[in-house]
């Protein structure tokens, strides 16, 4: 026994290294993706499938939407890719989050009969749902293939939008799913999140369809940008389609800063709530 | 090594009840509306909480090297003073110093996936149980030895038998190596043979010099496995020492606790016409027993309450489980043809057993009790009774440990 290894449990102590820990426990982590992974395409007969043909409808629909409501596109752009910059991210925000809010309810099991790093769980969620989205950019590629339509140098900035997106769904879905341990209700405010944030999200629409549009009244557009997804949507369509979808800089900070504050609670109320999950599942 | 492996100070854990609740977790809905009743009735007696020590005040060092059994009565602390230490569950008092990589086995499989196959559950067990990649594929071959599933390998577990799928989760965690182990009762599965194996494995892995924490209620283990134990009692550390020293401690203990009292058990069914609220064992003369005991004569009383009149046609039933939950047999009697036409104004029942036939060991039982061809009251797991070994033959002899759970009379004859 050479090296020493002390743990010193006190109430409320928690972990004295919970970041050591957390990254000590990444080999769990990466396998319970794998198992949500595997067990997802051993179940559904379609599988990969999946990952592609929700995307698809969603941007189908959203495309009418926006077709039929005379949402603004730049010349030259076709709306479809508009459309599907939006849905990619709005997707990855809505299985990421209500996955990451149900991730500890669904491993109760494993909450009380083994330690870990709560926060695995919710991360390993993530972690399944920023693989599906990368399946979905594929949907993206092929489409701007065959409207021949090229990304300009913006296109690097990206994985900054793509990290905004799983900042803003981890950060909110930390907080619902510490508090659904408590209080159970906190379920059924989930499907409902998803679905009212798709109607304010610009996913269908976009925010120049609201920045520019002078009949809507100054405090509505603010009230707007607290919107925490539409700082990511906003970056996924800049980093696509470049100053033909120039970023709203006060909606943008608004919006980002919001996705933040939503993290630093999440991780917060999450830490200070983590002790007492085994004792209230 | 100088100084304690594990060293607990003054630990103590509070568990909160709540009587009104049903469900077993909150709605914000509830928090909410009974706050707000409570602001417009301001009386403080309604309150549908109160406090629970499952640990009080709780104190020991644990040697490197040693093999601790802890035992107990069910509800004294036992689970949870393990689920302080794996951390799994924060403590409210008090402090533990570990020294060293803990390992906990608290439940045969956890995490177990039905849908994957066995060689992926067996990665994705030994990750939750704390193993690195590289040490499941080290032991891989070894693991699937021991649980002996080779050709079972590529199915997936919800296709296993419940003899397979226990054997290859506890193969698994028989192949952590932590400095301690901490493990819950999980020898209670499988079957008779499996279970000597886990036995021996644990045995294995306690003597490799590794500290082993051992929770169960089958003291011939904890007496086969255990250099020291612990012996909690609400709680509270009552002793610790020697196995052998503690084991005699706890058996006399729980001898003047085999008194039951049954009134205020909430898990009953029926209509409650009559209802068990006590329970304790007798010899023959009426004198309060602490255990059984293998050919002696038993007495099971039980003290009755009756909510109603008439009670007619009152039958009663006593199902006996082995430690493994296993039912051995059914007292009733209605079998045995004695259905009491009438039982107003009785408080007590007997059940006598001329010459017990149980083997030594924990046993528990269910009552159910009908009247006029209702149900009355069932309840399921109601208490347990221990029996002593003893001389059933009379011939001083009795049959090796594992050849069955009970005795039955017989004789031989050459002609």
């Amino acid at each position: 026994m050479t090296a020493k290894h002390r743990v010193v449990i006190e109430p409320g102590s928690g972990s004295q290294n919970y970041w050591g820990d957390l990254w000590q426990y990444r080999g769990l982590l990466l396998f319970l993706a794998w198992r949500d992974l595997a067990v997802r395409y051993k179940q559904t007969t379609i599988g990969v499938l999946w990952a592609v043909v929700r995307p698809l409808l969603t941007i189908g629909a959203m495309w009418f939407i926006g077709w039929l409501f005379g949402s603004n596109v730049p010349e030259g752009t076709p709306r479809i890719l508009i459309v599907c910059a939006a849905t990619l991210p709005w997707q990855f925000f809505a299985t990421s989050f209500s996955e990451t809010a149900n991730s500890l309810v669904a491993n109760s099991n494993l909450l009380t009969k083994v330690y870990f790093p709560r926060l695995i769980l919710p991360f390993s969620t993530v972690l399944v749902s920023a693989i599906d989205l990368l399946v979905a950019l594929l949907i993206m590629v092929v489409l701007m293939a065959f409207y021949a339509y090229l990304p300009g140098p913006e296109v690097v900035l990206l994985p900054v939008f793509i990290l905004l997106t799983l900042v803003s769904s981890l950060g909110a879905g930390l907080l619902i799913a510490a508090l659904n341990v408590k209080y159970r209700d906190f379920r059924y405010l989930i499907p409902f999140i998803v679905q009212f944030g798709l109607y304010v999200t610009p996913v269908a629409f976009t925010s120049q369809d609201v920045f520019g549009n002078p009949d809507i009244p100054e405090a509505l557009k603010y009230l707007y940008a607290c919107n925490p997804m539409v700082a990511a949507v906003d970056g996924f369509r800049y980093a696509l389609f470049g100053a033909s979808q120039p970023i709203h800089w006060v909606g943008f900070g608004i919006s980002s800063c919001i996705s933040l504050v939503l993290l630093i609670i999440g991780i917060v109320y999450f830490r200070r709530t983590e002790r007492g999950f085994a004792d209230t599942i | 090594m100088s100084g304690p492996i594990i060293r607990v100070e003054g630990l103590g854990k509070r568990f909160t009840l709540h009587h009104k609740q049903r469900e077993r977790y909150t709605a914000l809905r509830d928090v909410l509306s009974e706050r707000a009743r409570s602001l417009f009735r301001p009386d403080k007696s309604q309150a549908s909480t109160s406090d629970f020590w499952a640990l009080k005040d709780l104190s020991f060092d644990i040697q490197a090297g040693d093999r601790v059994g802890i035992i107990g009565r069910n509800g004294a602390g036992k689970s949870t003073l393990l689920k302080v230490l794996s951390r799994i569950v924060d403590p409210t008092k008090g402090r533990v110093t570990i020294e060293g990589r803990l390992a906990s086995l608290l439940e045969v499989g956890t995490g177990f996936h039905p849908e994957l196959s066995g060689r992926e559950n067996i990665y994705l067990n030994g990750a939750i149980l704390g193993m690195s990649r590289k040490e499941i594929t080290a032991k891989f071959d070894e693991i699937v030895a021991f649980a002996d599933v080779e050709r079972f390998l590529d199915t997936p577990v919800k296709r296993y038998s419940s003899g397979m799928y226990v054997r290859l989760a506890f193969a698994v965690a028989a192949h952590l190596e932590p400095e301690i182990l901490v493990v819950d009762e999980v020898l209670a599965v499988g079957d008779a043979e499996f279970q000597r194996k886990c036995l021996g494995k644990m045995k294995e892995v306690a003597m490799g010099g590794r500290t082993v924490l051992f929770v169960s209620h089958n003291m011939a283990a904890i007496q086969n496995l255990c250099s020291t134990a612990i012996y909690l009692k609400q709680g509270q550390l009552i002793t610790q020492g020697a196995t052998a020293d503690v084991l005699t401690a706890y058996l006399k203990d729980t001898g003047s606790a085999a008194r039951m009292d049954l009134s205020e058990r909430p898990d009953r069914q029926g209509n409650g016409a009559i209802r068990f609220t006590g329970f304790y064992l007798s010899d023959e003369d009426g004198r309060e027993l602490a255990a059984a005991q293998s050919g002696a004569t038993v007495v099971f009383n039980f003290d009755i309450e009756a909510r109603s009149a008439p009670l007619r046609d009152v039958k009663v039933a006593m199902g006996i489980d082995d430690q493994y939950g296993q039912r051995i047999t059914h007292l009733s009697n209605e079998v045995a043809g004695q259905v009491f036409a009438q039982a107003d104004g009785m408080k007590r029942l007997s059940i006598r057993v001329p010459r017990c036939p149980l083997r030594n060991g924990n046993y528990t039982f269910t009552l159910f009790s009908s009247v006029n061809g209702e149900i009355a009251d069932y309840l399921l797991n109601a208490g347990g009774f221990h029996v002593e070994s003893g001389d059933y033959f009379g011939t001083g002899r009795t049959p090796a440990e594992d050849q069955g759970t009970f005795f039955v009379d017989h004789s031989f004859n050459l002609s």
